[in-house]
């Protein structure tokens, strides 16, 4: 089990190892720029629970946890 | 400035950019205020084009994409415009692409597939004062120096930069052969780099393609082959135009790179964003800023767990209240106009079909046209306020999770909210909904929250039947609101999985830094759609009142054919009391004219749900507006023209019979007539507005048809259900 996305606290950060799943998902998440070895950061979660709300290139993404977690990341 | 020799053909020039990168702005900038809206055939994306100030260039915005990929019609405008694929429409002889200067990463990646595409290119880096507050700085000359192409910077706000980017465009657009052409700089695979080689000669063979955009388009159109990029919006675009030889030749290209890679449009993607990231590293060698911006501190509160919540709600209610309240006395003047229009003509032209035509049918089109019209404008100021602070995305942050339950998107929030005033305001905010599934089921559900016209209905069958309690008359009427909310969700969940079936849409949304709104840019864009509106759906409506007024006004009554039951009920009328006397000779018109035969035609099949030929009446009037069947039902009951507060109309609904004796309005056909409202889709406004939505009469036709059985079954069942338990 490597770490994902979905599993970062907030204020914890890491480096995209892989993104993976579905290819129309997957891509739209690539080219908002989460390539491999991106540094991307958890900012918020949601007052609900999900969606989550990360930094990455200097920009603002909410993404749903079930989109982050096709993110693997390489721990901090 | 006017001195330019005159030319044969306005050079066009496209302008394009990331949401939120400020190109709106900027093209509201450079036009002053005289762009033209439309929309692209077919689709809801909007199309402004405006004249350059102080020149004959004509400049074409784009939407905002975040790249060209195809996955939503949006992309596939901007792209079909960049190739020169829309019909009837020249190819931009230049393009400036606008880039926020604090988000360039993401920005430039949009910006290299355009440049890519060939056509002279200026880029517009926008946003610097925000750059220069963080302490950085980007050295443009070393960006143009590696991107190929010229960069200006620019402040939207203040209007830094635009007089120097408005004499760049002029210079380009005039000139265009002066800038030498870029081709990408950064590597691919070379089984990707001869693929693309071979489908590019065949584009340019084909006349698909220029020289210069040929191998920029042949990448976009092989990343669409070798993802999933819905066939119906790939087939939109290229290959389409291939002849059969090239386009062999150009799957087989295709089939190799799959071959030879698992997923290439990863490799594409992963590289592009490598050389962007050396590009930025190389123009702008500043580090990491990770201090709290204001965004920061603003985010802090207003999606906070329990102050944004409360922020939300205080915000949704506002809105929903200034739909309702805000716009009320202005419908009113409108309907003061409107009346003393009618009687303006009543006086001048001579009593007659052709009066009527006007007084009853033009006036009451264009009436039931304009009386939105508050409400539309009311609801785009606001909802353009919230898209442009940055509001908008914040909202479906924190509402996401919610509608997810149900299969929808947490922008669905605000258009079905918003339907509780009104479903074509509803309606017409679904647009901030990216994904074309969520936007239709949305859509589709939308009338099903009972709006402010079914109020009236609801009020006067309430007052008739559910008379004393004030609690009783309560509680009905939240129940009618909460059968009609929860009917909504329900068809969403069950459109999600079987008609509008599809993978689960991602819920990828840039949250973006908050903006001051441009008053501006707000007032431009909330008169555009609200004139849009008036243009596409006010024709329908006018045409379908005009049509209605003909059915009740034909054929004339002739006193002389009155069956003798008619007679006897005109003769007991005192000879000195006229005003009875017209309103019985209004309510015998009523009855005998095409619409009242109508009535009493479908009186069988609406007997079951408890209603008469006279209600059957107010119900096909309804069709037109379900405020109507107040007006419709005062006419029928010979009182004249009345509203909900009116207590002859309620005492005569209270004694109204059937011909054996038994009462006509009981709790039980009460019940059953404001479920019937609750789900039948009465008025002929939301039909219009869906067709313009949506591109033709498939789905108003098919949510015409579902409310409709809904309502007639859930009539039916409320009725019988009722008198077999031993109800009245």
């Amino acid at each position: 089990m490597s770490l994902t996305l979905a599993q970062l606290l907030p204020g914890q950060a890491g480096y995209v190892r892989d993104v993976d799943g579905e290819k129309s998902i997957c891509h739209r998440l690539l080219e908002m720029g989460l390539t491999r070895g991106t540094a991307v950061q958890l900012v918020r979660v949601a007052p609900l629970g999900d969606p989550i709300e990360v930094e990455l290139r200097g920009y603002r993404l909410s993404v749903r946890k079930s989109e982050a977690s096709r993110v693997t990341l390489e721990a901090d | 400035m006017s001195a330019a020799p005159p030319r044969t053909r306005v050079r066009r020039v496209a302008v394009a950019g990331n949401p939120n990168s400020g190109k709106t702005s900027i093209f509201n900038k450079l036009t002053g205020l005289r762009a033209k809206v439309a929309n692209y055939t077919g689709v809801t994306v909007e199309k402004r084009e405006g004249r350059l100030a102080d020149s004959d260039v004509s400049l074409v915005d784009l939407p905002g994409t975040y790249s060209l990929s195809a996955r939503s019609p949006e992309e596939v405008i901007a792209r079909n415009v960049l190739l020169g694929l829309i019909d009837d429409e020249p190819r931009p002889d230049a393009v400036v692409i606008v880039v926020d200067a604090s988000n360039l990463e993401r920005n430039l990646y949009l910006a290299t597939q355009i440049i890519e595409l060939g056509l002279p290119t200026i880029i517009a880096c926008n946003m610097m004062d925000v750059v220069r507050r963080r302490g950085h700085s980007i050295d443009l000359d070393r960006l143009a120096e590696k991107l190929g192409v010229p960069v200006l910077a620019t402040v939207a706000r203040t209007g830094d930069g635009i007089a120097e980017l408005r004499n760049a465009i002029i210079a380009t657009a005039e000139r265009p052969a002066e800038q030498a052409f870029t081709q990408r700089t950064f590597p691919l695979p070379d089984v990707i780099e001869s693929a693309v080689e071979r489908i590019a000669e065949r584009l340019v063979a084909d006349d698909v393609a220029t020289c210069e955009s040929a191998r920029g388009a042949a990448l976009l159109w092989l990343m669409d082959r070798t993802s999933d990029v819905d066939p119906a919006v790939r087939s939109a675009s290229l290959l389409s135009r291939l002849s059969a030889e090239s386009s062999m030749i150009a799957e087989t290209a295709a089939r190799q790179v799959s071959d030879a890679f698992e997923d290439p449009t990863r490799v594409v993607i992963e590289a592009r964003y490598d050389w962007i990231g050396d590009v930025v590293c190389y123009a702008s060698p500043t580090t990491d800023c990770a201090r709290r911006t204001r965004t920061d501190r603003i985010d802090a509160i207003l999606t906070h767990r329990l102050w944004g919540m409360l922020v939300f709600a205080g915000v949704m209610f506002s809105l929903f209240l200034a739909i309702f309240m805000l716009a009320d006395p202005l419908m009113g003047l409108i309907e003061s106009a409107q009346s003393a229009t009618a009687d303006a003509i009543t006086h001048v032209i001579p009593e007659g079909p052709l009066q009527s035509l006007l007084a009853d049918g033009v006036v009451a089109g264009v009436g039931s046209v304009v009386i939105f019209f508050p409400q539309i404008c009311i609801l785009f100021l606001l909802l353009t306020l919230l898209e442009d602070s940055g509001y908008i995305a914040r909202a479906a942050f924190l509402m996401d999770r919610l509608m997810s339950r149900v299969g929808l998107h947490g922008r669905s929030f605000i258009p079905l909210l918003s339907s509780y005033a009104c479903a074509i305001p509803g309606i017409l905010a679904a647009r901030t909904i990216e994904h074309p599934r969520d936007r239709l089921t949305t859509i589709l559900v939308a009338p099903l929250m009972s709006c402010s016209a079914r109020l009236p209905v609801y009020l006067i069958i309430i007052g008739a039947v559910f008379g004393g309690s004030v609690w009783m008359q309560t509680g009905v009427l939240f129940g009618m609101y909460a059968i009609g909310t929860l009917t909504a969700f329900v068809i969403a969940l069950i459109l999600k999985r079987s008609l509008l079936k599809g993978p689960p849409p991602a819920f990828i949304m840039e949250l973006p830094p908050y903006h001051f709104p441009q008053v501006r840019t707000v007032l431009r864009t909330t008169w555009d759609r609200s004139k849009l509106f008036l243009m596409g759906a006010g024709t329908t409506i006018f045409s379908v009142c005009v049509v209605i007024w003909a059915l009740s006004y034909f054929p004339r009554l002739d006193v002389n054919t009155l069956s003798p039951a008619e007679s006897a009920q005109l003769d007991s009328i005192p000879a000195n009391d006229n005003a009875a006397r017209d309103h019985t000779m209004q309510s015998l018109q009523l009855r005998n004219s095409a619409i009242g035969h109508i009535g009493r035609f479908i009186e069988p099949v609406i007997e079951p749900l408890g209603y008469d030929w006279r209600m059957g009446i107010g119900i096909l009037t309804s069709f037109l507006a379900r405020e109507v069947f107040v007006g419709t039902m005062g006419i029928t009951f010979a009182l004249g023209e009345t509203d909900e507060t009116s207590d002859a109309l309620r005492e005569r609904l209270q004694t109204a019979e059937w011909p054996d004796g038994r009462k006509l309005v009981t709790p039980l056909s009460g019940l059953s007539l404001m479920i019937f409202y609750v789900f039948a889709c009465q008025c002929i406004s939301t039909l219009a507005v869906v067709r313009k939505e949506t591109g033709g009469w498939k789905w108003p036709a098919f949510m015409f048809a579902y409310m409709t059985i809904i309502a007639y079954v859930g009539a039916l069942a409320v009725f019988q259900v009722g008198r077999a338990m031993g109800y009245a």
